[in-house]
């Protein structure tokens, strides 16, 4: 359903997403939010780029359960994420973790503004270096006659 | 015999397409005015073609012809009327119509309105033009034919997906295709000027109202998209960094970089190469998102692979397009002179800042939108680049650029006084850190997101900010009496800058508040119990179906009251197609200043109770509003009389037309 969507290519698309049963949630607000929080980084694997919060996707719901079973057995964000990441392999993460092969992600937009920045730089050192900057050329008589027909429109 | 006859003119105007791409450009290198004069001819018939094509569809649609099979696929007898005709763009096949449609459109608007460009210009840009159009309609004849036929013709049709039947998502398309295929405006002109190796006034008096027109009208289909993502899928969140909204935000990116680097050409004739290479990168990231939306590749790059054709055949349009201006570019912008010396700390120093800001944040977008296909395709294992990454990457690398962009206005050209402008907001300053600090305070110190005060502060320094250069502008604490003359005889271009920047300050209030202090319940809900979120009681009193054109409605109602007094009568409702059977929601929303007070009703769980979800939403207005104040900005601009100078009269008409016409 999803691929269809992107087939069409319409702008925002995506599922109505009625995710989160209330039957699922935990009974400990604070534990439910934790909860949440964790589940909008992990992916729903059989869906195009929706967290498992937002899929209504069967393994989305099952991923749901996991993750709040792990919370009430007394484990931290962390170990519940290692716990999901060991099964399922880094794809689940939203957020993918900083290493030799996502260096590349993490660093690029930092390594575009760097570039930015010296392209600004080069562009005023060449500016600052000729400082005689050269005369705009001269119109020609064509252009001429076509500015003071420009102006005179403009009256 | 209709069909046909779209798709037989369709192949006429690829004959007039490659006609206007190849014979105006040998004119204007011979400097012949026969040859030159051609294109203009050639873009209003190919227009008529197209437009021809176009009305052919629109019409197998409208009388739902089953016998075409694009018809069938996507239509049905019980649509409304108004589905019937969004159909047509709500596939693969009529959506690329559109796009030609549009392009042709705008080709008509350049032998139109360009009566004043100077005609190896001209020509040359509208060969160009021609040439995008031939490499589009040879992608649609031989990959993607709309008219094909059916025998024998189906009774009925299989129907629109329901998600698509919706007055939000149905003028979504072709306002984002007139933001996309508008950048090919800025494109053509930027490799005309390659060619001829000159970029002058001229240039950037045509090119900079284009580039408005086009930015007016993608800023508008983005939120189109966004708004209706809002209301119906039933959660309240309105932007998923999903690779097609991405699609969409990295040409914006770009183009609003580009309408502020055309602002330094047109008036101080610097930084010409940097925004011929913006208008090469804005239509560029415009084909790149028709790419990556039509071949598949997001899906998977094996979805991609499993039915190559259309996807090689985009990607191979892609690198001659982008690859060959690119390379145009390498070769000739060296040879652009430069024009007028700045100094770092200037008005066009601090639009160039805001160009490497808009770039980077369009790098990063596309960065991370292509990153997943790299990783498969190069085996650096499965990687998802998701909401996370872009929140934290992206935002705060807008941080700096709205901190530049209330001081930037206050900038003169070419050398400006840092300390006095900053001397000039110190009281904006003072305001935003004490709205900051009560934010903070508001929101329980460290009990809230720690950004939330940060972003509602940005606002107000950018609004307050923006409201003081104008207050300067019009001398209101100076000279208030002659304030009101002043104000109306402000440039509009001025206005528009100073409605645009408001707008996005509010646009960031918004952002920042309903992603900061959402308030949701879900619960399972009887007919007769009451929820209370964010100090509203929503009672819910009735569920019943309702029958709609071509669906049947499970409709709750809630009385919400605030305070124990009515506040609302709310009716949300969860709607099941006949054609495809599919469910959608349809949220109900009641605006007030501080927020939406958003419902969404689900379905019967099996105690007899219905799973419903309600919201408070602050703030949201804010962002719509926010974005409508931008449009209006860019419109406002738009009807500058400096714009029309470079094409006058006749374009004055066209810049003031073009949207009400969409």
């Amino acid at each position: 359903m999803k691929r269809v969507l992107f087939a069409l290519g319409l702008g925002m698309l995506s599922l109505p997403a009625l995710a989160a049963d209330p039957s699922e949630m935990l009974k400990d607000p604070a534990l439910e939010t934790r909860a949440e929080n964790l589940g909008k980084e992990l992916r729903c694997l059989v869906c195009q780029s929706e967290s498992i919060e937002d899929s209504n996707a069967d393994l989305a719901k099952d991923l749901r359960i996991v993750v709040r079973e792990q919370i009430q057995s007394g484990k931290s964000d962390a170990e519940v994420k290692k716990f999901v990441v060991d099964r399922y392999g880094d794809y689940v993460l939203l957020r993918p973790p900083f290493k030799p092969t996502t260096l590349v992600l993490w660093l690029g937009p930092f390594a575009f503004f760097g570039l930015g920045l010296v392209a600004v730089w080069a562009f005023y050192r060449r500016r600052g270096a000729s400082q005689n900057p050269a005369a705009p050329a001269p119109l020609t008589e064509a252009e001429k006659r076509r500015l003071d027909a420009l102006l005179k429109e403009e009256k | 015999m209709i069909a046909e006859i779209g798709h037989f003119a369709l192949i006429l105007a690829l004959g007039v397409a490659l006609l206007q791409a190849v014979v105006p450009l040998w004119g204007a290198r011979r400097n012949d005015p026969v040859l030159m004069g051609l294109a203009g001819p050639a873009s209003v018939v190919q227009f008529l073609l197209v437009a021809v094509s176009f009305a052919a569809l629109t019409h197998a649609y409208v009388v739902s012809d089953f016998s075409v099979m694009n018809v069938f696929s996507n239509s049905h007898t019980d649509k409304p009327l108004l589905y019937k005709v969004s159909g047509v763009w709500g596939n693969h096949e009529g959506s690329l119509l559109l796009w030609i449609t549009i392009l042709a459109l705008f080709g008509l608007a350049v032998s139109l309105f360009g009566g004043n460009l100077p005609p190896g210009l001209k020509a040359r840009a509208l060969a160009v033009q021609a040439m995008i159009t031939v490499g589009f309609l040879l992608f649609i004849l031989f990959t993607s034919n709309p008219f094909e036929r059916l025998d024998p013709p189906p009774i009925n049709g299989q129907g629109l997906n329901p998600l698509l039947q919706d007055p939000g998502l149905a003028f979504h398309p072709p306002f984002l295709y007139l933001g996309y295929v508008g950048f090919s405006m800025a494109f053509s002109f930027a490799i005309a000027a390659l060619i001829e190796g000159r970029v002058d006034a001229a240039w950037a008096r045509w090119v900079r109202p284009w580039t408005l027109v086009a930015w007016v009208f993608l800023t508008c289909g983005i939120v189109l998209g966004s708004w209706w993502a809002y209301y119906e899928l039933g959660w309240g969140g309105w932007w998923y960094w999903d690779p097609v909204e991405n699609a969409s935000f990295m040409p914006w990116l770009a183009g609003t970089a580009l309408l502020h680097s055309a602002v330094v050409v047109e008036k101080r004739d610097a930084l010409k190469s940097w925004t011929i290479f913006l208008a090469i990168l804005a239509f560029g990231l415009s084909l790149l998102g028709t790419f990556l939306v039509r071949s598949g590749v997001i899906t998977s790059v094996h979805a991609f692979a499993s039915d190559p054709t259309r996807g090689v055949f985009i990607l191979g349009l892609l690198v001659i397009a982008i690859g060959g201006s690119f390379a145009l570019y390498a070769v000739r912008a060296p040879s652009l002179k430069t024009g007028g010396l700045f100094a770092p700390i200037s008005r066009e120093g601090a639009l160039l800042l805001n160009n490497v800001l808009m770039a980077t944040g369009a790098g990063t977008v596309l960065l991370g939108t292509l990153y997943p296909l790299f990783a498969d395709a190069f085996d650096l294992g499965k990687v998802s680049v998701g909401p996370p990454f872009f929140n934290s990457v992206f935002v705060p690398l807008m941080v700096p650029m709205v901190l530049a962009m209330a001081a930037g206005p206050f900038m003169s050209w070419k050398r400006a006084d840092l300390m006095g402008v900053l001397g000039r907001l110190k009281l904006v300053l003072g305001l935003a850190v004490v709205a900051a600090g009560v934010t903070w305070f508001l929101e329980g110190g460290t009990a809230g997101p720690w950004w939330a005060a940060g972003g509602i502060g940005l606002a107000v320094w950018l609004f307050l900010g923006t409201l003081a250069e104008w207050a300067e502008r019009v001398r209101l604490f100076k000279a208030p009496a002659e304030a009101l003359g002043r104000a109306r005889r402000l440039p509009r271009a001025a206005w528009g800058m100073t409605l645009a920047h408001a707008g996005l300050a509010l646009f960031i209030a918004g952002a920042t508040a309903s992603s900061a202090w959402k308030q949701e319940s879900v619960q399972s809900q009887k007919v007769g119990e009451a929820v209370t979120v964010a100090g509203y009681t929503f009672t819910l009193t009735d569920v019943r179906d309702v029958q709609g054109p071509n669906y049947v409605a499970s409709t709750g109602t809630f009385e919400v009251t605030r305070d124990g007094k009515p506040f609302a009568t709310m009716t949300p409702a969860k709607r099941t197609y006949k054609m495809p059977p599919r469910p959608t929601t349809e949220a109900a929303i009641v605006g007030t200043f501080w927020g939406d007070v958003y419902a969404v009703v689900g379905d019967k769980d099996p105690d007899g109770g219905y799973v419903t979800r309600l919201y408070f939403n602050p703030l949201v207005p804010w962002m719509w509003m926010g974005a409508l104040v931008m449009v209006i900005g860019g419109l406002v601009s738009l009807s500058d009389r400096r714009h029309r100078v470079g094409a006058p009269t006749r374009a004055r008409a066209g810049a003031k037309t073009q949207p009400a016409k969409a």
